[in-house]
């Protein structure tokens, strides 16, 4: 952008030099997730250089061991439920949020978007206080209200600009033509906001996945999640067990951001 | 990721008013119930234990009613130590742990002085000297002080602690004994967030150029590069950052086939390691804004200063700078702010001195159950990270605005 149209060979120097640093930075981000996948199939222990030779053996083990095998489950349910959860209090909100003049309006977006900003461990030890009197830590409702709080601000961010971005004469014309205030949301704004609607799902549901600070807090033995179960063992000692772990999970992670990716593509 | 508009562009026509009203707040109620319990309400118990101190009034009521009138600089007297031996008569052994426990905190020798009282309690009269003869230290002042600076229901002394200091009822507000423990925490915290900010903008700033340049099919699939791991776990991302740092790790084999290095370095469980992966973790943060910063900016301006005869530099910092800094800013600050509380990847990747505030935080609530100070501690995490986002929030509206003119 900064073009001088005046200059040669300096800003060919420049423009070479922006290059390189450009591509030296989008290595250094890629790269020590790509590594990750190589070193999963590796027979070698010490998950270095050279690589040995190929072998399932990890994923055998992941997939033989209950402890794994139960947390990659618990880190589902518990996602799947609180992005349902997320979807429908927050979708609900972002509608109730529409309305003009409300008094009280600033204060109410605060509080939603809130647990966005506030540091995990806070929310964490106020829960850990909250729900251990309520009796709901080491519980999965206990969790699923957690991971549900946090994944919250997600879907009212996407909702909220979907909403914006929705042309008002549409409701005035379904209005004009006798649509009840029920059929145009269903009808109209439903559809229309749906992009809005399953990307803040998405992000619900990435949040729960990655979540783990609130869960060292809240989660028994039963509720181990994938996250948590990767902590513990990486506190103890690397294994490479771990690294197929964490493939499984990038694996999910680029299909949320395609799935992300052709929503706001086709929006 | 930084503010978005939640207020629709075009004003809803409210031909019922009142009817519309209604509907907005019942649509928002269940949420706002949902997170009153599940936030508000956890929030609130936190900041309530920060200053709440029952522990005392609990185990030995008139004592805490005795100290209330005591102003803590007279010696103390037999208005003390009466109410004192009436109590420990009746104090039940859980609330005299409770107490123990809460008054260790400020002085370890003070367990063992309540439960000697508490078993001599029945030949006690409360006089001075049946109270000297079973330990001297009941007649100190400073003994007193401590327990009036426990004398609750709500006090002073964790959130005091949190920043090293304590209230001396002699000499006003001074720093503790163990004076700089927590002030260094908070100093590394902040050291901690800041170089990783630093680093974030001086590797941001050229990719942002290099993908600003790039046409929008090319930017659209570099950015792929960007978003994949930011959607990857953060301890997905940690993890192979272990990997790759341990001594026997892929860098410390590249580095030395390399021939640069003889022996493996050191890269884990050390400063060094812990903002690597901070600044991975949080490059993504700093890219957006000032990404759209950059596609905001008014190139004609760059064009006209060239064509005036304006030099590069000149042209760089009075004319390209000024219209991306707000973005610049917002990006930076998003990025301290999240850094600040930052917990897993200092504690996998950092030694016993890279620990940040949170570990501190975590180790209190769950490990030595000093809920107070835990809490205490959070507050003052919490009061930095709103102070820094009102700031943000300020600066990534006037952002907004630069790139709509």
């Amino acid at each position: 952008m900064i073009r001088n149209p005046n200059s040669g060979r300096l800003a060919w120097l420049g423009n070479l030099g922006l290059s390189l640093s450009g591509w030296l930075v989008l290595a250094f981000l890629l790269l020590p997730i790509l590594v990750v996948l190589p070193l999963s199939f590796s027979d070698s222990r010490y998950m270095s250089l050279p690589l040995g030779s190929f072998t399932l053996r990890w994923y055998e083990e992941f997939f033989a061991s209950p402890q794994w095998l139960g947390a990659l489950f618990n880190s589902f349910a518990i996602a799947v439920a609180s992005t349902v959860l997320a979807v429908v209090l927050g979708g609900l909100a972002a509608l109730g949020l529409r309305h003009p003049a409300m008094p009280g309006k600033r204060l109410i977006e605060v509080l939603l978007i809130a647990p966005m900003i506030v540091p995990a461990v806070i929310v964490g030890v106020g829960m850990y206080f909250v729900f251990a009197n309520a009796g709901l830590t080491r519980s999965y409702t206990g969790l699923i209200l957690a991971h549900t709080t946090l994944a919250v601000p997600f879907v009212i961010v996407n909702v909220g600009s979907a909403l914006g971005g929705l042309n008002q004469r549409l409701l005035w014309a379904a209005a004009s033509m006798g649509a009840t205030p029920w059929m145009t949301l269903r009808k109209v704004t439903l559809p229309l906001i749906s992009p809005g609607l399953i990307s803040g799902g998405l992000f619900a549901f990435a949040t729960s996945l990655d979540e783990v600070v609130v869960t060292l807090f809240l989660a028994g033995p039963d509720q181990r999640t994938l996250p948590r179960e990767m902590f513990t063992t990486a506190r103890e000692a690397l294994s490479p067990v771990l690294l197929s772990a964490a493939t499984i999970m990038v694996v999910f992670a680029t299909l949320l951001l395609l799935l992300s990716r052709s929503l706001s593509r086709r929006s | 990721m930084s503010a978005v508009a939640l207020t629709p562009s075009l004003p809803v026509v409210a031909r019922k008013d009142r009817a519309a009203l209604w509907r907005a707040y019942a649509l928002l109620a269940p949420l706002v119930l949902f997170l009153l319990l599940t936030f508000v309400g956890p929030i609130g118990t936190l900041l309530w234990r920060a200053v709440a101190d029952g522990e005392l009034p609990q185990a030995l009521p008139a004592t805490a009613q005795a100290l209330s009138t005591w102003d803590g600089v007279t010696e103390p007297d037999e208005k003390l130590f009466k109410p004192l031996v009436q109590d420990l008569r009746e104090v039940s052994p859980r609330d005299l742990a409770a107490l123990a426990r809460r008054l260790a905190y400020e002085n370890p020798a003070l367990r063992a002085l309540l439960s000697s009282a508490k078993r001599e309690a029945a030949s006690l009269d409360g006089s001075a000297a049946s109270l000297a003869a079973l330990d001297p230290r009941w007649l100190d002042n400073a003994t007193w002080q401590t327990f009036k600076r426990a004398a609750g229901p709500v006090g002073s002394y964790h959130l005091l602690s949190a920043v090293d200091l304590k209230h001396d009822y002699k000499e006003g507000i001074v720093t503790k004994d163990e004076a700089g423990l927590y002030r260094s925490i908070l100093a590394r915290t902040f050291g901690i967030a800041a170089i990783t900010t630093l680093v974030c903008v001086l590797l941001a700033f050229p990719l942002c150029v290099f993908l600003d340049r790039r046409t929008p099919r090319t930017r659209n699939l570099l950015l792929l590069m960007i978003l994949l791991p930011f959607w990857t776990s953060i301890l997905v991302r940690t993890t192979a950052w272990m990997v790759l740092l341990q001594d026997g790790g892929m860098v410390n084999a590249l580095l030395q086939a390399l021939g640069w290095i003889d022996s493996p370095v050191h890269l884990l469980y050390n400063r060094f390691g812990v903002i690597l992966a901070l600044v991975h973790v949080m490059l993504p943060f700093m890219v957006f804004p000032l990404l759209a910063a950059m596609a905001g900016c008014n190139r004609l301006l760059v064009q006209a200063a060239y064509s005036m005869g304006a030099r590069p530099l000149r042209v760089f910092f009075q004319v390209y700078l000024p219209q991306v800094l707000p973005g610049l800013a917002a990006g930076a600050l998003m990025v301290f702010i999240v850094t600040l509380g930052f917990y897993i990847t200092p504690a996998l990747l950092g030694g016993p001195a890279d620990q940040m505030i949170s570990f501190y935080i975590a180790q209190f609530t769950t490990g030595t159950l000093n809920w107070g100070l835990a809490s205490a501690l959070g507050l003052v995490l919490l009061v930095a990270t709103t102070l820094l986002y009102l700031i943000q929030a300020h600066l990534a509206r006037r952002g907004a605005e630069g790139v709509k003119r």
